[in-house]
């Protein structure tokens, strides 16, 4: 496969998982702000910054106060936002004419009408009477190209090269709620057991949709301990830091088959398993939460870096 | 439903379904009766489906000359355009011939001129030539082939009329809508492929690998590795080269995906660098090689040119074929085709005045009413005059232009070209056509697709059909004998 392709896939899948991500935390951000009574903006302040997409906002605000409507405006469908749902699907989309070859029509298909869909649904800016079934819409058609992915595409390195994009994005996303919202998870928080810290813990869970998984792992009686080991040391938790570098080593180990050297890339996988993700959730407080997401974003970076130069991306 | 709609009363075309004079021609006689039947509410469903289906495949051209890359969608129309068997036996002869002559006429020109020793084509036309290439003197191309893939452009002017146009040999697009084109025919109206005996054009992509791994370079192996080479995403063509590529089972890559390597061009895969025996190019001469052409072009492959000559790679078509489709070469095509396959031409060229020549441009200064001209170097229906159809302010513009460079133009007289009826919002409507069938050249021999891409021009009374100007398309069927 050339290298390009490799790339093409990679980030065609980074994108609509990004697309994906961002839509899921706008819905939070919507649930939470309309049923808390003392809602102000200041939750928005945090969705944009679980985005990643705080600081290119706030600059283009020049200085005014985020208000809900500009960053729901921002985080869907502006143009001047890379990691906007709309700008997403359309990177994922142009990527995807760049490896038309590697994925099969069926794929390319639901790529395409997610991209004509997407480019309908948000050529105006979205009212927040239509926000749910946009963001529905959005959902629905995430899930058909990654259905169309597992439905129809053969297990070739094509195959590992889309995966390992999803899950790397995906990991970094779950690392960036967690870095956004950590304190609220520390046991020093001070205010535990009040109804703001309920709110603000579902807020996490649902911004990686594990609040039905998260009470079939605990029950009704997991706190903030119980967050953060589900969110970053679960096995069986598909959005989890673990389960995500487990699915990006596997990916990777299918690939390395086919190459006699081994893949420094691999390696860097084993060493974020065997240095993050391998202990108990005491010994990560114990480190301290916010300098362990630090290090765990750190090592996906360097991870993705690798990838690059070991499949000959670029030149 | 009433087919002869308001809008095909008697016209001074030909019109392939319904002749000159309104009955009913032997070719379309099936197809009437089916359509006849049909409801046209039904049909214009069908027109809608089309091209949800187009735009949901991506079958999209980008349009040059705007702020924004656009993707646009070439318009359809539904009702095919039929050629019987015997029609087509003969054409296709003809354009066997015309392709064989070209490549014997590439061969000799690249090598001893001949031609020119016969004094049948002046040398100046040849050494003065921009298109021709003084790089691929000399050069054997592998396999003796230069142009791998042609597509000749034939208009109609009556029953036994067909005209070449144009001969398109360096890099013909199009033959993704002609395969599209039926795939869109079979899902929406099998019924009617039950009925009629149309020779199937699928199997173009798998004739292509085959044709073009047939002149493979000596250093293949056994299964001759292709790539299909693209100027990138923003071409407009891009979704033809992805589309061939992914129905060829080749790698598309674009030239910072090449490399020379040890001797070889080779591609930069996740495990290393991989040599190409064919590349099917889609980038033009000059932009092949920074190092032999244009310097500054990002799209080629620098060295790529030393390989070739040094025969270790095959390119398709070869460069320096764009001399044999150059317009004030086209002139000459009569007397190649008799030079070099010594029969009569069965095909035939369309009259044409060079305004290079003093009397030629005299001639069409005096008769721009009448005339279409025509840029030399011109493609895609730009910078041209359609005469009967121009204003007197595009003619008198045109003149200028005309008198200032007499050298860059050819002119044509106006022709009648036939009409095939469209499915408008009034029912059936004539509306010119012409045809570009595709041909596959290699040492195994000349294999030409039955039938080829009809383009249509959808304007009432307008003869250009390029998509860039506003042209469609139509399925074009061959019937089995």
């Amino acid at each position: 496969m050339l290298g390009k392709t490799a790339n093409g896939l990679f980030w065609m899948y980074r994108y609509f998982e990004r697309a994906e991500n961002t839509a899921r935390l706008i819905e939070t951000g919507q649930r939470i702000a309309l049923t808390r009574l003392d809602a102000g903006d200041d939750e928005w302040v945090s969705v944009l910054q679980s985005a990643g997409a705080l600081t290119d906002f706030e600059a283009e605000a020049e200085g005014n106060p985020v208000t809900r409507d500009e960053a729901v405006d921002w985080l869907l469908r502006s143009g001047a936002n890379a990691s906007s749902v709309l700008s997403c699907i359309e990177a994922a989309r142009q990527n995807a004419r760049l490896v038309r070859t590697a994925l099969t029509g069926e794929v390319w298909e639901a790529t395409n009408a997610t991209y004509m869909t997407a480019r309908r649904i948000l050529a105006r800016k979205v009212s927040e009477r239509d926000l749910p079934e946009t963001l529905r819409t959005i959902r629905q058609h995430a899930a058909l190209v990654r259905g169309m992915t597992l439905g129809t595409m053969m297990r070739t390195e094509i195959f590992n090269f889309a995966r390992i994009g999803t899950f790397l994005e995906r990991a970094d996303s779950t690392a960036r709620i967690l870095d956004v919202k950590y304190y609220v998870l520390l046991p020093s928080a001070g205010a535990v057991g009040t109804s703001i810290d309920n709110v603000q813990w579902e807020t996490i869970l649902r911004s990686v949709s594990a609040r039905g998984g998260f009470r079939l792992e605990y029950g009704a009686a997991g706190g903030p301990l119980e967050i953060a080991e589900f969110l970053i040391l679960n096995k069986r938790m598909p959005r989890s830091l673990a389960f995500c570098a487990e699915t990006v080593r596997e990916n990777l180990l299918h690939l390395q088959q086919d190459i006699p050297d081994p893949l420094p890339s691999l390696d860097l996988v084993d060493a974020l398993l065997a240095e993050c993700l391998s202990q108990d959730i005491g010994a990560v407080f114990d480190f301290g939460l916010h300098e362990f997401i630090e290090t765990v974003l750190a090592h996906l970076a360097r991870i993705a870096r690798q990838i690059e130069i070991d499949f000959r991306f670029y030149e | 439903m009433d087919v002869k709609g308001c809008d095909m009363e008697n016209t001074p075309y030909f019109d392939e379904m319904w002749g000159h004079d309104a009955r009913l021609r032997q070719p379309y006689r099936q197809f009437h009766d089916w359509f006849s039947e049909e409801d046209p509410a039904r049909l214009r469903a069908k027109q809608r489906e089309a091209e949800e289906l187009f735009r949901l495949t991506g079958i999209t051209f980008n349009v040059y000359g705007r702020a924004e890359a656009e993707e646009r969608l070439i318009p359809f129309d539904i009702i095919p355009r039929i050629i019987s068997g015997p029609e087509w036996s003969r054409l296709s002869r003809g354009i066997e011939q015309r392709v064989r002559a070209i490549n014997a006429f590439l061969y000799d020109i690249y090598h001893r001129q001949e031609i020119v020793r016969a004094g049948r084509i002046p040398q100046d036309m040849i050494s003065g030539n921009d298109a021709f290439l003084p790089h691929m003197i000399g050069v054997e191309p592998p396999g003796g082939i230069y142009t791998h893939i042609v597509g000749i452009d034939l208009v109609r002017t009556g029953p036994g009329d067909f005209f070449v146009l144009e001969d398109n040999a360096r890099t013909p697009s199009g033959v993704s809508y002609m395969l599209e084109n039926r795939e869109t025919m079979l899902q929406m109206f099998p019924e009617l492929f039950a009925r009629n005996r149309v020779r199937p054009v699928q199997n173009y992509p798998t004739d292509l690998c085959r044709s073009l791994a047939a002149c493979a370079p000596a250093c293949a192996g056994d299964k001759p590795v292709l790539a299909v080479l693209t100027p990138g995403i923003y071409n407009s063509a891009y979704f033809e080269h992805a589309f061939l590529a992914d129905q060829m089972g080749v790698e598309l890559v674009e030239g910072h995906d090449l490399r020379v390597v040890d001797g070889r061009v080779a591609m930069r895969t996740t495990r290393g660098y991989q040599p190409v025996d064919v590349l099917y190019r889609r980038v033009d001469d000059e932009f092949l090689d920074p190092l032999n052409f244009n310097p500054d072009s990002q799209l080629g492959v620098p060295g790529i040119m030393d390989v070739y000559r040094a025969g270790n790679i095959t390119i398709a078509n070869a460069p320096g074929t764009g001399i044999a489709d150059d317009k004030a070469i086209y002139a000459y095509m009569p007397d190649i085709v008799e030079f070099y396959t010594g029969e009569r031409p069965l095909l035939q060229n369309v009259p044409t005045w060079r305004c290079s020549d003093p009397d030629g441009l005299v001639h069409v200064l005096d008769n721009l009413e009448d005339l279409v001209v025509k840029e030399v170097h011109g493609s895609g229906g730009y910078g041209m005059l359609i005469g009967p159809t121009a204003t007197k302010r595009d003619i008198a513009a045109f003149r200028k232009k005309l008198k200032a460079r007499p050298g860059n133009y050819i002119a044509q007289p106006t022709l009648s070209l036939s009409t095939v009826p469209i499915f408008s919002r009034q029912g059936l409507a004539p509306r010119h056509v012409d045809l570009r069938p595709y041909v596959l050249v290699s040492p195994e021999g000349i294999k030409v697709t039955p039938g080829g891409l009809t383009r249509v021009a959808l304007k009432k009374g307008s003869l250009v059909v390029n998509s860039s100007q506003g042209g469609g398309t139509k399925d074009t069927w061959v019937q089995e004998d």
